[in-house]
């Protein structure tokens, strides 16, 4: 892990350079701005910072791109939350009758945390993350990008490296900043199969008939199964790990399974022979008769947490925040380059060429963080098609009198 | 809304105009003038139902039989319209003009809303569910929810998907009924529980599950009009014959809720390990146990711990120090914690923020919100666990074998965690009788269609507590003006 290259006293010095340098303000802008199709969308948006020391200030707002850059690079924030649109400016809000004061629009958002995997993964654990359990974040991405897009409509996706251990999602279509708080939590719960805490063995029943939406999400989870699960966690190689996974199947077909397992060590192998087990309780029983399907689920299925997404005012990592730990940059992933991407290279070259003077500097704005802007950009262009729509509405409605 | 002030006196046999309908919407307030005596009869009469459909909503699947049956007998002997048919005009009209005043009564605060709109919904689905489909139908007209249905074509080409997605929906079902497409912003019960087949941002409803998006309607509806009411709020309020029975029908719902707290600074840190034993509910002594083993616990936890712990009698000071020297044993220094979680405790005792003093949280509560996910220790376990892992947490702590197994006598109504301490401080102490004849709900033995045992809860605590005062070697009273 490249972590020792970082330190996290060179903060003070890297952030002015960052702020001033690397940070996409116009691109920024332009994201929450949202084409100035509602009035104020921008200015009413709650942003709070953590600055040296911890110091946690809420209720920032701006009222251009500048004061913006201005107050950012003043204060240099280790951190960047982005909040609800309130109904006046947050900055205001002391001002504002008791009561009045409410948040009234946001993207829907997830936050997958490789922490919640913890008993599930066995090559790290708490805030570590390496290459072979990275492949978690991929099949989160995939599930849970393709039934935002093709189950609920949404189309304006924004999914974003947390920069340590996770991802986040940002949607950003209009019907999604609009979304109730219900709406939201039902939107979460459709999407959550992973159900049970530290004191539930069995995190995953499924009962007939299976829904499309656990079928889709089962063909992506297949995919990655055998190379992360059965080589990369090896789950059915070591003894612990073996018998982890063997709690999770039917009592009946627990001892035979186990007799096999004597005679057969390789891994495939032994999947095989649970898989034969299912296929023949499939044939037959009523109930319990989908485990080799539960079991992929609960060692591979994205698990998020509901009230980051239930709340209209939850605060919210922003992109392009450093994250203060680990020096890497909360990047716009790319979904088309998914299957590559490395969030440990991130690091490695924020790192270094950080420490190097000046010049470097504008070289490095043309390569590594360049790409994820660019990416941004495409993003951002794809929606202003709608919005450009939109304000032609609006103008076309004021024409009319 | 002043139904209360002078109106026209409406004629008797518009009541049969009126009342026509067998279920409504309460669009309309009623308009005639009622006798005080009447009022508050009505309006005593329908909290008691709506108090029905709340514990029969914990106890059973809704619209099960048993439900039904007992929320059936229940309308009935408080004279309470629940089948269609003439000679129930009397009833509807009860029903209505009650409805109106409970939204007085509720309308008030967040909590109240919230708790009236839960229980009315839960009624109107039970109302509903006896109509017939030409009935359901003329609802939806009524509503003005214009849905498409989409077409034969459409619906072959997505037939195997349809019937994937409901239980209850078979080819027949497909080839048989209509198939509306709704916006899921209209049938979020549907989408959060995955009964339904959504594609692009619709659900595809077969006729017979209206109801649904009816309910919906019918939540939001409520809840605009809740909050309407409550901006005519002091016109009522300065009626003084009004004032007060509003008032008691508000609190009556809410029962004790340990918020103001007794015995402050009675308990000390020291006794805590032992008073988990022998006093906590097992939620909390669950996660007085996760606690201590992992020095730290996650915010569902500190939440429903943390306010226990005050409303057992823990002051701010003491709650500060506890959470403090159990989490600096862990990864968190004491920097940390007085930056990070110590906001948080001053937070829940009303210190920061809004300075709003939080409430314990009920089993209610504890049981409907939050699910605890991997990694957290919150929750109900009766609830919230594997059965197995339960039997065995109950054998350690020391629950005989018929005190696990035994679902269906109980003698203790048991609502709230911190109940359940004061309670076993009580027999602790020696005064009280364990038996305690208050009046129950009958809960069942099983509830098909749950995961775990909901229903056990009360059973086993009450049990649990039993068997704890037997165990205890000493009786130690923790309170000597108890």
């Amino acid at each position: 892990m490249p972590s020792s290259d970082y330190d996290p006293a060179s903060l003070p010095d890297l952030l002015p350079l960052y702020y001033r340098r690397l940070f996409p303000f116009s691109q920024y802008y332009r994201w929450l701005n949202y084409g100035g199709v509602q009035k104020n969308y921008f200015q009413n948006r709650e942003f709070s910072f953590t600055l040296k020391d911890d110091i946690y200030v809420r209720y920032q707002s701006f009222t251009t791109q500048n004061e913006l850059e201005k107050e950012m690079q003043k204060m240099n924030p280790y951190k960047i939350d982005i909040g609800a649109i309130y109904s006046h400016r947050p900055n205001q809000h002391n001002t504002v009758k008791s009561g009045t004061f409410q948040a009234l629009e946001k993207e829907l958002v997830f936050d997958i945390d490789m922490t919640d995997y913890d008993d599930v993964r066995s090559c790290c654990s708490a805030a570590d993350i390496c290459c072979k359990c990275w492949t978690l974040m991929t099949i989160a991405i995939r599930i849970l990008d393709r039934a935002l897009r093709e189950d609920f409509g949404f189309q304006h996706l924004l999914w974003v490296y947390s920069g340590r251990r996770g991802v986040h999602c940002w949607v950003c279509d209009e019907a999604a900043r609009k979304l109730s708080v219900a709406a939201r939590s039902a939107v979460a719960e459709y999407l959550s199969l992973i159900k049970g805490g530290e004191e539930t063995v069995k995190k995953v029943v499924l009962t007939d008939p299976i829904h499309p939406f656990i079928r889709e999400s089962l063909a992506v989870v297949e995919r990655y199964f055998p190379r992360y699960a059965l080589q990369e966690q090896d789950i059915l190689g070591r003894k612990e790990s073996v018998d982890k996974v063997l709690s999770l199947v039917p009592e009946d077909i627990l001892f035979t399974l186990q007799q096999d397992f004597q005679n057969e060590k390789k891994p495939e192998s032994r999947w095989k022979l649970v898989r034969d087990q299912a296929t023949k309780k499939q044939a037959t029983a009523k109930k319990g008769q989908y485990f080799e399907k539960e079991i992929m689920l609960q060692y591979c299925y994205p698990r998020l947490d509901v009230n980051v997404s239930k709340g209209v005012n939850h605060l919210l990592k922003s992109p392009f925040s450093v994250h203060p730990k680990t020096g890497r940059i909360s990047v716009p992933i790319n979904l088309k380059e998914l299957d590559v991407f490395d969030p440990f290279a991130l690091f490695e070259q924020t790192c270094k060429y950080s420490f190097i003077s000046f010049h470097f500097f504008t070289d490095y704005k043309r390569t590594t963080l360049a790409k994820y802007v660019k990416y941004f950009d495409q993003f951002l262009d794809a929606m202003a098609r709608s919005w450009k729509g939109e304000l032609l509405r609006k103008s076309d409605l004021q024409k009319e009198f | 809304m002043q139904f209360m002030s002078r109106q026209k006196k409406l004629l008797p046999n518009s009541h049969t105009e009126l009342y026509g309908q067998c279920l409504q919407f309460y669009g309309q307030p009623p308009l005639e003038n009622i006798a005080l005596s009447e009022f508050e009869t009505f309006a005593v009469e329908r909290l008691k139902l709506l108090k029905t459909v709340e514990n029969l909503g914990v106890s059973y699947v809704k619209l099960s039989e048993q439900y039904t049956k007992k929320l059936d007998q229940e309308s009935k002997n408080l004279n309470f319209p629940y089948r269609s048919g003439p000679s129930e005009i009397e009833k509807r009209r009860k029903d209505h003009i009650s409805h109106f005043i409970l939204r007085l009564a509720y309308c008030q605060t967040e909590d109240l809303r919230r708790w009236f709109i839960q229980q009315e919904v839960d009624l109107f689905r039970y109302r509903f569910s006896y109509l017939s489909s030409k009935q359901k139908l003329e609802f939806l007209h009524k509503n003005n929810l214009q849905y498409d249905a989409i077409s034969v074509e459409e619906k072959k080409a997505l037939q195997d998907k349809l019937v994937n997605s409901s239980y209850a929906v078979s080819g027949i079902t497909v080839e048989d009924q209509d198939f509306y497409k709704v916006p899921f912003q209209d049938a979020l019960d549907l989408v959060r529980t995955r009964k339904v087949y959504l594609k692009a941002g619709y659900v595809y409803i077969p006729h017979q599950d209206i109801v649904t998006i009816i309910l919906n309607d019918f939540r939001t509806r409520l809840s605009k009009a809740l909050a309407l009411t409550a901006r005519s709020l002091p016109a009522v309020h300065s009626d003084e014959r009004l004032q007060p029975l509003l008032n008691h029908l508000s609190h009556a719902y809410v029962g004790q809720d340990y918020s103001i707290q007794k015995n402050v600074g009675k308990i000390s840190l020291e006794q805590i390990d032992s008073l988990s034993g022998k006093s906590f509910p097992l939620c909390m002594r669950q996660l007085h146990q996760a606690l201590r083993e992992n020095h730290h616990l996650r915010h569902g936890g500190r939440m429903q711990y943390g306010l226990f712990l005050k409303g057992i009698g823990l002051s701010l000071e003491q709650a500060l120090q506890f959470w403090r020297s159990e989490f600096i044993r862990g990864k968190v220094d004491a920097d940390k914690f007085d930056k990070a979680y110590a906001y948080s405790i001053r937070h829940m005792f009303g210190k920061e923020g809004k300075r709003t003093d939080y409430t314990p949280y009920s089993c209610m509560k504890v049981i409907l919100s939050n699910p605890p996910s991997q990694g957290d220790h919150h929750g109900c376990p009766f609830r919230h666990s594997d059965p197995e892992l339960l039997k065995q947490k109950l054998q350690f702590y020391k629950v005989s074998p018929s005190g696990i197994s035994q679902v269906g006598d109980i003698t203790f109504s048991l609502n709230h965690p911190n109940q359940y301490f004061v309670e076993s401080q009580k027999v602790l102490g020696g005064g009280k009788d364990i038996k305690r004849e208050m009046d129950t709900p009958q809960r069942s033995q099983e509830n098909s269609g749950r995961g775990s045992a909901a229903a056990r809860e009360a059973a086993a605590a009450a049990n649990a507590s039993q068997h704890l005062a037997e165990m205890t070697e000493e009786l130690d009273s923790f309170f000597q003006d108890a």
